[in-house]
């Protein structure tokens, strides 16, 4: 079962982080760091699962959300939103623009690991 | 109230003299030139004794007064000019 | 016989002390003290150098020729000095108001700025002026010659040709030291200056000196000479009527319109107040220079053998009678009538030469965008400083060439009567709106022309430029077009032949020309403000928005003007509309005042046409302002008052305006000040729960491990550093900071920052440390603080290949210390600029910060909290930030 998950996120100790707990559960993980060219990249590598950061150097994370639920080969690709800003009103956001699930950080690890397994089905 | 008009007609006549003595400023080097030309009129009896003397005399008198006339004037105005700080002849119209 | 080689010995000892003199004086200009120079005694020793060696030595000549008539070339400055109300107080005034670097760029600046008819004088001048500098040369090596001769030495050509050189190279030296120091020719020479007034003293005293000797030691008193005097030959006086009117006339306008007389008269003028004083005291110093004229002559003429040349009467005369200290000293007076002349004449035409002739033509060659690149004042300064060599080296020429002729005094004449060509253009330009650049620049080539064919040409003798038959039969057979009797008048004397037939065709062609054909706006906005110059009238702000950008206008000001000026100039006019910052709005007011300022340096038509490159729309906006200085505007009455108050509505809108934009832009902010908050303080907080987490599981290789405790103790770091931050930007932001005030200097700060930063970053720091010497008392550590931030966020946004950080320390007697941060980066664009001051403003790539945004905001407010300022200082290129120290923190002993 090896499964692969796009990380976009721009905090290098944060992907260090989720890279290592998801590595250990047999999971390939790509990461990437910046907003701009995020899109191209998850087209270009067809992952099983996006982890995708909302603030983003170069374009945010809702935008490149909004795009990818407008492709057609990336419309049903599972995304799980990560923020840092926790207000109730970025959840709503990322809900409307069709996040498969969000998360605010910080947040315990066996979550994440819970939700991403959740996420791909068994 | 007594006082006021005779204040205001104090200032006017100052005023006045101010600009009278701008007027003086003005045609003080008409008369220079026309008292320096004078000599050309002087007659003359070909090549009469002491005129270069003469001429000479006259025209560093001339000098003179015109400097001194001068120097009055510039006191005046200096002090004109200070006070009005520049707008002075902003009076030209009246 | 005093030795040829002592009078070496004390002409060079001489120089020295002018040198010293003037030395001493931009010393004491540089530090502020210039009351003294500024003083109307020393305006008034500076005109002198209307005394030139023609009439330190030829004066006495002339009145051995022809009596009195000599008396004419002082009593036509008297008149026009005593009449100073009338004309010279507007010239001068308009000189400063206009900022005005020479008479060509007076001329040029009322006709609309023309770079034409800036040529026109310039040649003009230059041909006018060549001559008179061969003649000072020829003066001193003639006098010196005297003196060899009297030593047992009889110098040839040759000699005379050495002596000239070593002159003309000595004065070329003195004029680059002291006249282009400043490039901006509107700033005083303050060491010239000083060095021609004492000078003056020099050659009024050795004139006195003489005729002292001349009436009390050779004549026995007055009664005695004037009889010598009524017995001598000179005492057939005839005036000629048309020559003494003439003479009178063309004096008079040569103490206008000589570039020399221009230079110390208007440009070099301090204080408009100065004139009052030189109104009686010039004349007063003419008239003493004039006095004893007459007596030497006539004593000259009965003691000295037949056949002298009476042009150095003032020199042979106490020689032949054995008085050598007088004759020193007549020496040293005629050495400083032609020197000062020189020095002054040529810095007067050196400017005029690069600002109207060399710098067009290198703008037109760099085509567009010359003004942003390239140091303009760099190239101003050397082509001022080849024009006064190439001057010198001009007048050294036309001395060989002309081989010394005999009669001093002709060659003065020919120039007074050439640079007088620009008299009837600067009285109409002065006194009459409806004079333009057509009629002024036909009036003048008119008058050139003709003052070339029946003057300057001819005074090289018949047959040696223009052939003999032509002056008998006219060119080409036309008898009308004879030098000397142009339309068949003939037998006129030469000289006011020349005068009165150029003038009057000048201001002919002048009236005419003007009346016919129609001036351009610019032309006629730059009428209504030199003929209104009392008036203050055409200085209405048309609230039209310019094209170019304030900061391009910055970058091109400070290349002409300096940095300091540029950008204090800049802040100042921001200040008057009601912002901050060193960017105005750019309003035809302020690109007025701009090129005005840029005219000092490098004159008006030049900086116009610089300032055009800019500003795209500089017709339309010429439109605008005619509008208002229009003579409809005119006939409206617009009382002070009224004006004022609009202009402080315009400023309290402004500022309203610019209030309400931060109301807007903080409220939302609060907002965005809560989200960023939780932003900074969450991120660093995952990294710690997830690897804590991890470290609690256990499973963990012991290098990893390792590796995920740093992670740990770091963002634990970065989470404190965060907060502390925070503390301090609200105890700042509430003012309750506690400053700890010590003692210390400027360079120890700055390597305490430089240090803290630390020498593992890229950024190369260029600093001046002989700058840095600034002692300061204030909070270093807060300083410190500040100036770690800048050099901190140098590092990491500078993206240059070599990023390098310069530190330029300015620190100046009348202003507050300032150290600017400069690196060769890409800079921050303008609409960011204003918000890099505000808390959690992170440009870009937000990670490579490390910070959460605060390191600007802190700076700000520790600069505030220190009583200083901290901005960004546009248009250097990379990002630059200016830290103002405050005020209190420099010490006041030095």
């Amino acid at each position: 079962m090896n499964r692969r998950v796009l990380l976009i996120e721009d905090e290098p100790n944060i992907i260090e982080a989720i890279s290592f707990i998801l590595s250990r559960d047999g999971w390939t993980v790509h990461t990437h760091s910046d907003g701009e060219t995020a899109l191209d990249r998850v087209r270009a590598g067809t992952p099983d699962l996006v982890i995708l950061d909302v603030m983003l150097p170069g374009r945010s994370g809702f935008d490149i959300l909004r795009d990818l639920r407008e492709g057609d080969d990336t419309r049903a690709l599972p995304v799980l939103m990560l923020t840092a800003r926790g207000q109730t009103k970025d959840r709503e956001l990322a809900e409307r623009l069709g996040a498969t699930r969000f998360m605010t950080k910080p947040f315990s690890n066996s979550d994440v690991l819970h939700t991403v397994r959740e996420m791909v089905g068994p | 109230m007594a006082l006021r008009p005779r204040r205001s007609e104090f200032l006017e006549r100052r005023s006045y003299r101010q600009r009278r003595m701008r007027d003086a400023g003005r045609i003080l080097p008409v008369f220079a030139l026309v008292f320096c030309l004078l000599p050309l009129i002087w007659p003359r009896q070909g090549g009469a004794d002491g005129l270069t003397s003469t001429g000479l005399m006259y025209l560093f008198g001339l000098w003179i007064v015109l400097i001194v006339l001068a120097a009055a004037l510039s006191r005046v105005l200096r002090d004109d000019e200070t006070r009005t700080n520049g707008d002075a002849d902003k009076d030209r119209l009246r | 016989m005093i030795s040829f080689n002592l009078l070496v010995v004390i002409a060079l000892a001489y120089v020295a002390f002018l040198f010293l003199v003037a030395f001493a004086a931009e010393r004491r200009a540089a530090q502020g003290r210039q009351a003294w120079l500024r003083s109307p005694l020393i305006y008034t020793l500076s005109l002198s150098i209307y005394c030139t060696a023609w009439t330190f030595y030829g004066a006495v000549g002339y009145a051995a020729r022809s009596g009195l008539e000599y008396l004419t070339i002082y009593l036509g400055p008297t008149i026009v000095m005593v009449g100073w109300w009338w004309l010279l107080r507007k010239l001068v005034r308009i000189g400063r108001a206009q900022r005005i670097t020479s008479i060509a760029d007076l001329i040029s600046s009322r006709f609309g700025k023309s770079t034409l008819l800036g040529v026109i004088v310039t040649l003009l001048a230059v041909v006018g002026t060549t001559p008179y500098i061969a003649l000072q040369l020829q003066s001193v090596t003639l006098s010196v010659a005297v003196f060899a001769e009297g030593s047992g030495t009889r110098w040839g050509q040759a000699d005379l040709a050495r002596a000239a050189l070593w002159v003309a190279a000595g004065l070329a030296v003195f004029t680059v030291i002291f006249g282009t120091r400043t490039l901006d020719a509107n700033e005083r020479h303050h060491g010239v200056v000083m060095a021609i007034a004492v000078e003056a003293v020099v050659k009024l005293c050795a004139l006195l000196a003489v005729g002292i000797y001349v009436v009390w030691g050779l004549a026995g008193g007055i009664g005695a000479t004037l009889e010598r005097i009524d017995a001598s030959t000179v005492a057939l006086w005839t005036p000629a009527p048309g020559r003494w009117v003439g003479l009178i006339l063309v004096s008079a306008a040569a103490l206008i319109t000589l570039p020399r007389m221009f230079q110390v008269m208007v440009v070099e003028n301090d204080d408009e107040r100065n004139l009052g004083t030189a109104s009686w005291a010039f004349p007063l110093y003419l008239l003493a220079m004039s006095l004893f004229v007459v007596p030497i002559a006539v004593v000259g003429l009965d003691l000295m053998p037949e056949g002298s040349n009476p042009d150095l009467f003032v020199l042979t005369l106490p020689l032949a009678q054995g008085r050598q200290d007088v004759a020193v000293l007549a020496f040293l007076g005629g050495f400083s009538s032609a020197t000062s002349m020189v020095i002054v004449a040529t810095i007067a035409l050196a400017t005029m030469v690069s600002n109207h002739i060399v710098v067009p033509l290198w703008l037109s060659a760099r085509q567009q965008g010359a003004t942003m690149t390239g140091d303009v004042r760099y190239v101003v300064l050397v082509a001022r400083r080849l024009s006064i060599a190439g001057i010198l080296a001009l007048g050294y020429v036309y001395y060989r060439l002309s081989g010394g002729s005999a009669a001093l005094a002709a060659i003065g004449l020919i120039a007074f009567v050439g640079v007088a060509q620009v008299l009837p253009s600067l009285v109409a330009g002065l006194y009459w709106r409806g004079a333009n650049r057509i009629g002024a620049a036909a009036g003048i080539l008119t008058g050139l022309v003709i003052w070339l064919w029946t003057m300057f040409l001819p005074s090289f003798g018949e047959g040696a430029v223009i052939p003999a038959h032509v002056f008998a039969e006219g060119p080409f057979g036309l008898a009308w077009l004879r030098p000397h009797a142009l339309f068949g008048i003939d037998g006129i004397d030469p000289l006011v032949h020349a005068l009165y037939w150029s003038l009057l065709l000048n201001t002919l062609v002048l009236t005419i020309g003007s009346i016919l054909t129609f001036p351009t706006p610019l032309e006629r906005l730059q009428g209504a403000q030199f003929v209104n110059v009392f008036e203050h009238s055409a200085d209405k702000a048309a609230w039209t928005r310019s094209d170019a950008r304030a900061e391009d206008l910055l970058m091109m000001a400070q290349r002409i003007i300096g940095a300091t000026e540029a950008q204090e100039l800049f802040r100042s006019e921001a200040a008057r509309q009601g912002k901050g910052g060193y960017l105005p709005d750019v309003t035809v007011d302020f690109i007025g005042r701009l090129e005005r300022q840029l005219a000092g340096s490098v004159g008006a038509a030049t900086a116009h046409a610089m300032v055009g490159q800019l500003t795209e729309g500089a017709s339309v906006s010429v439109e605008d302002l005619i509008a208002v200085a229009d003579e409809a505007a005119q006939i409206m009455e617009y009382s002070l008052k009224l004006e004022q108050k609009s202009a402080e509505q315009e400023r309290t809108a402004t500022a309203l305006r610019e209030a309400n934009e931060k109301l807007t832009a903080i409220s939302i902010q609060k907002d965005a000040f809560l989200s960023q908050i939780s932003h900074e303080l969450r991120t660093p907080m995952t990294s710690i729960r997830s690897f804590s987490e991890i470290l609690r599981d256990g499973e963990v290789d012991p290098e990893a491990r390792g590796r995920f405790a740093t992670i740990i103790h770091d963002e634990a770091n970065r989470l404190t550093r965060l907060l502390d931050d925070l503390l301090d930007l609200s105890v700042l932001e509430h003012g309750q900071v506690t400053l700890n005030r010590e003692r210390g200097t400027l360079e120890a700060v700055l390597d305490r920052a430089e240090a803290a930063v630390g020498p593992a970053v890229k950024l190369v720091i260029r600093r001046r440390r002989s700058a840095e010497q600034v002692p300061l008392e204030t909070d270093l550590d807060r300083l410190a603080q500040v100036f770690i931030n800048i050099i901190a966020n140098a590092a990491k946004y500078c993206r240059a290949e070599q990023p390098e950080l310069r530190i330029v320390v300015n620190s100046r007697a009348d202003r507050p210390v300032t150290v600017d941060f400069i690196d060769n980066g890409d800079g921050i664009e303008a609409d960011s600029q204003k918000i890099i001051f505000e808390k959690f403003a992170r440009l870009g790539d937000t990670r490579k910060a490390g910070g959460a945004g605060l390191g600007l905001a802190i700076s700000r407010q520790v600069m505030e909290a220190l009583g200083g300022a901290i901005t960004y200082l546009p248009g250097q290129g990379g990002a630059a930030f200016r830290v103002v120290l405050p005020e209190a923190a420099r010490l006041a002993a030095e």
